[in-house]
């Protein structure tokens, strides 16, 4: 536990460098100062001063610097829109006239600091009367009065310090998946506390204790008997559904076997302890259910901070402002209809199709496409759901609804309705030929006893069943699996769940998406070409850049890394055009071709990013803005095109085309000008002959996800917004690509060689089941011996292999 | 003889206690967060006095 209860301040430093004490990033241009704390931008500073006054200040001693940077600073009246009761009693978990209830789901909850900030909220806001954090579900559960303080007001205070919560279409109906963990649970603590309590009454009998009196014997295994009945009955039923389930669907899972398996136990120890025989075979029986159950826990690893089934519901809004005779109010986007008015504010997302009624408006597409640089569009144009509107609010004639919009419409495609269950699965596949070679084994030496000596068959035939129950086979599957996923998840890829890492290991064709995958989302290679600038000219160009917040100013303005210090007069920006103004009384110009050179022409052939700049029009040269692809990935591309097929596919046009073919090889299929579904029927026509494996990033991406068989998105920060997928893959991680698909089809092998290992104990089992001396006692040794050597040999395995390959 | 019946009813009867009790830690949801809880724990001992205060006059019962 990091709690540090000094109150000095953090040695501000890092390489001399001033370290923000709100967030801990470094200050960069400015440097606020309050006390003797550094700040690196005016919201920081805020937060500082408003935990301050509420004497709040201890939510720095627990960590160091443990803020949220507040930099992207939200639109006052973004949250207008939870004062609609509709939506407030949507969102809300309990609602009375003096109590509301409800629970957000607030990503940047990340250390202890948070928990007590948010759990302190009620000391910052009079009317809140509880908070209570989740902290691995990353979820604040509060209780506030309404009457005191209403919802959009909570919510405003808790962006106000930093947490702001995402509140969307999806969030507020997705409660449902806790419940299957704690049965689980449950069914394990029964068969542990019966699984212990029979062993031990089942210890005079392992000793060879004759003396004991045949009474009490007798009320031992009565006992038994009465303790096994809830390992059948309840612990077992899962075993029971699937295995029924396999058989209604005809095809035999690892589940038959077992269900086999625990039937003859059960009934074989019935009889014999009714008849006076023997004690029956219940301490094996309830030791397998234990183990068994064990496996199945230890393979539902689940990360709940992250989502896998996010559709473009999670990312849209709540509310959109409607036009109803002249004033925006606000509705829910699923009651905008077409021919409705819609107004789309800085930042907002556009829900739906729709033609632009303002001027201009400059959108943002990078959820679509994954490009961050705005597009200008200009009035009466057909504007496509997915994008955000950078500038002023906009006003958009509704077109279509939500549902049929652009976007939305891949959803409709039938690969998101489509619902297969995956039964191809290793154990699945051999568990057939067990379950044949089981009976046909259980048969003949039945048939063979039968002709030697009759009155054995019925202890052969269901010794046979006994001990040959895939106790160990069933539980080297999930045990390798699971401790792979958990190794997976420890080097940041996260995946849904143990059957991806099966079909990992079956990849044989690679899917790449161009833009925020391969290249990085948040920088770009900038290239300069013209006339060389003396310093002067670019302290000039700096001073301009920085007056303009557009994404390719900020660009400039950093790769030029210069002073600006300069005044700036008559500054003008012409949204998707560029900027000019006055310099040192020279008129500099930056922006487009079109803007810049006045012609109108250029812009047709060349199809990169150009920012040309001039002063007092005269064009000194242009920036060429470029993705920046991600590092070493020459040398990943080329170790996977050993074993798998390549291709590319990117909804930017071809302007990368012969940079792209350097690092790759020529046998890589690149397109380009993909649309979302483009990307979908590639994936589809490629599974024709291939398993395929799609690497993406954005929504656009989500068709081709769910189409592949293995979708992977990567994330610069995984607690991002992310399509729906099969795993999240942290893009730190993207060098060791090779090694970690190398790593899933060792997984394959450690399952194969775990099922030799099961083989040869039930080969032990078997001969001496055929035999006929199969002793209760010996089978309670050798199944909890198989299995506890299986589920060693596998972890071993796994963390040996992660350990050379990482 | 009687004496090992009786002993071991009682302590089938005791590891019962313990499984219903480990049912109702299950039940309410003791488990489903494992951090929080742990962090929690060191926040109270910190400022005592002003909590007690300020929860008086704040917090009202609901």
């Amino acid at each position: 536990m990091g709690v540090v209860m000094e109150n000095e301040v953090t040695p501000p430093t890092n390489d001399g460098k001033l370290l923000c004490y709100h967030c801990g990033e470094t200050c960069q241009n400015e440097c606020l100062q309050v006390d003797d704390k550094f700040f690196c931008c005016l919201g920081c500073k805020t937060v500082y001063e408003i935990l301050n006054e509420n004497g709040l200040c201890s939510y720095y001693d627990f960590e160091n610097n443990p803020g949220i940077t507040l930099k992207n600073i939200v639109e006052n009246d973004k949250y207008a829109f939870l004062e609609n009761d509709k939506i407030s009693h949507q969102l809300s978990d309990f609602i009375s006239e003096k109590q509301q209830n409800i629970t957000l789901f607030i990503p940047s909850i990340h250390c202890s600091s948070c928990i007590w900030l948010l759990e302190n909220l009620y000391r910052l806001k009079e009317g809140v009367n509880q908070s209570r954090v989740h902290f691995s579900k990353k979820q604040l559960t509060l209780q506030f009065d309404p009457t005191i303080i209403p919802l959009r007001e909570v919510v405003e205070t808790l962006v106000s310090i930093g947490y702001e919560p995402q509140i969307t279409l999806d969030t507020h109906k997705k409660d449902k998946v806790k419940k299957e963990d704690t049965s689980l649970l449950l069914k394990i603590a029964v068969a542990g506390f019966c699984f212990g309590n029979i062993m031990l009454l089942a210890f005079p009998e392992y000793f060879g204790f004759d003396d004991v009196n045949s009474e009490l014997k007798q009320f031992f295994s009565y006992i038994s008997l009465f303790l096994s009945l809830p390992i059948v009955l309840y612990a077992a039923s899962d075993y029971f559904k699937s295995a029924l389930k396999g058989f209604n669907q005809r095809y035999v899972n690892i589940d038959v076997p077992i269900v086999l398996g625990i039937i003859t136990l059960f009934s074989r120890s019935v009889y014999e302890i009714l008849s006076q025989t023997g004690n029956g075979y219940l301490d094996s029986l309830s030791g397998l259910l234990f183990f068994l159950l064990i496996g199945k826990w230890f393979q539902s690893k689940t990360y709940q901070g992250l989502s896998f089934e996010r559709d473009y519901k999670s990312y849209f809004p709540m509310a959109i402002n409607k036009l109803i005779d002249n004033v925006p109010t606000p509705i829910p986007v699923n009651d905008i209809e077409i021919g409705d008015k819609i107004i789309v504010k800085n930042n907002e997302l556009i829900p739906v199709d729709g033609v632009l009624l303002s001027d201009y408006a400059n959108i943002d597409y990078s959820f679509v496409t994954g490009e961050s640089i705005p597009v200008r569009k200009n009035i009466k144009e057909y504007i496509y759901a997915g994008g955000k509107q950078r500038g002023s609010s906009i006003e958009i004639l509704v077109e279509k609804s939500v549902s049929q919009s652009y976007l939305t419409q891949l959803w409709n495609n039938d690969t998101f309705t489509s619902q297969e269950e995956d039964s191809n699965t290793f154990i699945n596949n051999i568990s057939k030929y067990f379950t044949l070679a089981i009976l046909i084994i259980a048969f003949s030496s039945g048939f063979v006893w039968y002709v030697t000596d009759p009155s054995k068959v019925i202890n052969v035939f269901t010794a046979v069943l006994i001990v040959a129950c895939p106790c160990a086979l069933a539980l080297s599957s999930p045990f390798t699996l699971g401790n792979t996923l958990r190794v997976f998840g420890k080097l940041g890829l996260y995946l849904k769940n143990t059957s991806v890492i099966e079909k990992l290991s079956k990849i044989t064709h690679v899917v790449f998406d161009k833009t925020g995958t391969i290249t990085y989302n948040d920088q770009s290679q900038i290239h300069y070409d013209g006339v060389e600038l003396s310093s002067i000219e670019k302290e000039m160009f700096s001073s301009l850049s920085s007056q303009s917040s557009h994404p390719l100013s900020k660009m400039i303005f950093k790769y030029l890394d210069e002073k600006s210090t300069l005044n700036v007069e008559s500054f003008t920006e012409i949204i998707g055009a560029g900027i000019e103004g006055i310099v040192k009384n020279c008129n500099c110009k930056m922006g487009s071709g079109e803007f810049v050179l006045e012609k109108n022409e250029v812009n047709n052939i060349i199809k990169e990013t150009r920012v040309y700049i001039s002063i007092d029009g005269d064009v000194k040269g242009c920036y060429l803005i470029q993705n920046k692809y991600r590092k070493r990935i020459k040398s990943v591309m080329g170790q996977l095109s050993e074993n798998y097929g390549l291709s590319i596919l990117s909804g930017d046009n071809d302007s990368e085309r012969e940079r792209l073919k350097q690092l790759f090889l020529d046998t890589t299929e690149m397109r380009f000008n993909q649309l979302p579904d483009d990307k979908l029927n590639y994936v589809a026509e490629l599974q024709k002959q291939n398993n395929v494996m799609m690497f993406g990033d954005g929504l656009n991406d989500a068709g081709a996800l769910k189409q592949s068989n293995v979708g992977i998105v990567v994330a610069e920060n995984v607690n991002n917004f992310t399509p729906a997928s099969d795993g999240i893959m942290d893009a730190k991680l993207f060098e060791q690509l090779p090694a970690l698909l190398k790593f899933s089809r060792s997984a394959k092998y450690i399952v194969y060689a775990s099922f030799v290992l099961s083989f040869v104990y039930n080969v032990v089992g078997l001969s001496f089941a055929v035999m006929g001396n199969l002793t209760p006692v010996f089978a309670a040794i050798l199944m909890p011996l198989s299995s506890i050597s299986v589920v060693l040999f596998t972890t071993f395995a796994v963390n040996f292999k992660a350990k050379n390959l990482f | 003889m009687l004496i090992i019946t009786v002993l071991i009813l009682i302590s089938v009867a005791v590891a019962l206690i313990f499984l219903i009790a480990f049912f109702w830690a299950v039940k309410s949801g003791q488990y489903d967060d494992t951090y929080s809880p742990s962090v929690r724990m060191l926040f109270d001992d910190e400022k005592n006095k002003n909590e007690e205060t300020s929860k008086n006059g704040n917090k009202p019962k609901s």
